[in-house]
């Protein structure tokens, strides 16, 4: 009689456990939305042809990363975002992780840009996987990196830019979208295809 | 006695459980076209002729299960190997891959990021592009990844029937089919 209890209570236990597995959620189980924000709050103050404003920042990684370090060795994608823990910004580096081989073929590095301190991008980017590429602080001075570039909003957090510097240091693409929307990466992919095939500026 | 109250707060507990989680799908709007594939051979698998679009319940199969994923998803990526190998196991049985059939929807998702995503974990079933969120605004935003299981039902309604419809990791793929299978009441 003992051990029909025990198997009567064991196969109940498992099904209890078993069952609310299905319904496990998504990677980002807290993520802060906010209502619909304007869709751009800054004015560029880089233009294409010109040289990149350069900064060292702090990196989820622990390193110090220096945008001229990449000068002759790599060209660059900047992908500034206005904040961790938000929808679309939790939904665009990943894309960036898996699209790995598509930077790769167009010989560049990507460097994410946000005004969160290092504690909150370090967690946050957790959530995401192992990132392949450096992930830094524009804390502190607040938003400095991204008030040189002319991406800082009026309200602290940085609009959804990139911007691509091709080996030479020379700023040749830049793209400041809405906000509230993730650009396309079909989008990206072209304009680092195009830059490729033209090679670096004179 | 005490192991009885104890079997009957278990019992208690996991049926409430099952109700809650089973849910109601009746509001489920999957009511949209989508474009025929241009590929001959996922026309075939989906049983579709020649055409522009072309509606869930027009699926020549018995059972659809639909996979809202998108690129951008960690969980997608993570699992994409795991639903590749649930649709294998679907494949390898005579039975199953007569009647089942699979479909993604990219949600948010531009052709250029479906057909990316499609090389990159190389999905063997149809996956479409909802670049602007439309679909994915229809099904009230559900969390990626989302699966839905349809019962086509020719000429009753819209033409198919929603017995599943869940947001969250899959978890272990055979497992999850066979969840499916005894689910959707087919005789397999």
């Amino acid at each position: 009689m003992q051990a029909v209890k025990t198997l009567f209570v064991g196969s109940l236990l498992v099904l209890f456990i078993v069952g609310p597995l299905w319904a496990s959620s998504s990677a980002f189980n807290t993520l802060y939305a906010y209502p619909e924000l304007k869709p751009v709050d800054s004015v560029l103050r880089v233009t294409v042809g010109q040289a990149a404003p350069d900064f060292s920042l702090p990196a989820v990684s622990g390193k110090q990363v220096r945008l001229s370090d990449f000068q002759g060795k790599k060209m660059v994608m900047l992908t500034f975002i206005p904040a961790a823990w938000t929808p679309v910004c939790s939904d665009q580096w990943p894309g960036y992780n898996l699209a790995k081989p598509l930077f790769d073929k167009f010989d560049t590095t990507v460097i994410g840009i946000s005004v969160d301190n290092i504690p909150t991008l370090y967690t946050w980017t957790r959530q995401m996987g192992d990132l392949w590429f450096e992930v830094v602080s524009d804390f502190w001075p607040h938003g400095k990196t991204s008030q040189d570039y002319g991406v800082l909003r009026s309200d602290g957090m940085a609009d959804r830019a990139v911007i691509i510097i091709d080996k030479t240091g020379v700023i040749r693409y830049t793209h400041v979208g809405d906000i509230n929307v993730r650009p396309e990466l079909g989008m990206i992919i072209k304009a680092l295809e195009q830059i490729h095939s033209r090679g670096p500026s004179e | 006695m005490k192991w009885s109250v104890t079997c009957l707060v278990l019992i208690f507990s996991f049926f409430i459980t099952t109700m809650v989680s089973a849910g109601d799908f009746s509001d489920t709007d999957l009511s949209f076209h989508l474009p025929v594939p241009e590929n001959a051979d996922q026309r075939e698998y989906l049983g579709l002729a020649d055409g522009q679009t072309f509606t869930l319940g027009q699926i020549r199969a018995d059972m659809v299960i639909v996979q809202i994923f998108s690129m951008y998803c960690p969980i997608c990526q993570r699992e994409a190997p795991e639903v590749n190998a649930m649709y294998e196991r679907v494949a390898a049985d005579p039975k199953m891959s007569e009647r089942i059939r699979f479909i993604g929807i990219g949600a948010g998702n531009s052709s250029f990021e479906v057909d990316f995503y499609k090389d990159t974990y190389q999905v063997p079933f149809p996956l479409f592009s909802d670049g602007d969120f439309v679909i994915h605004k229809q099904l009230k935003e559900v969390g990626t990844p989302h699966f839905i299981g349809l019962l086509i039902t020719p000429g009753v309604g819209e033409g198919y029937t929603v017995f599943y419809s869940r947001s969250g990791e899959m978890g272990d793929p055979v497992a999850f089919i066979d969840r499916l299978v005894a689910l959707s009441g087919l005789d397999f």
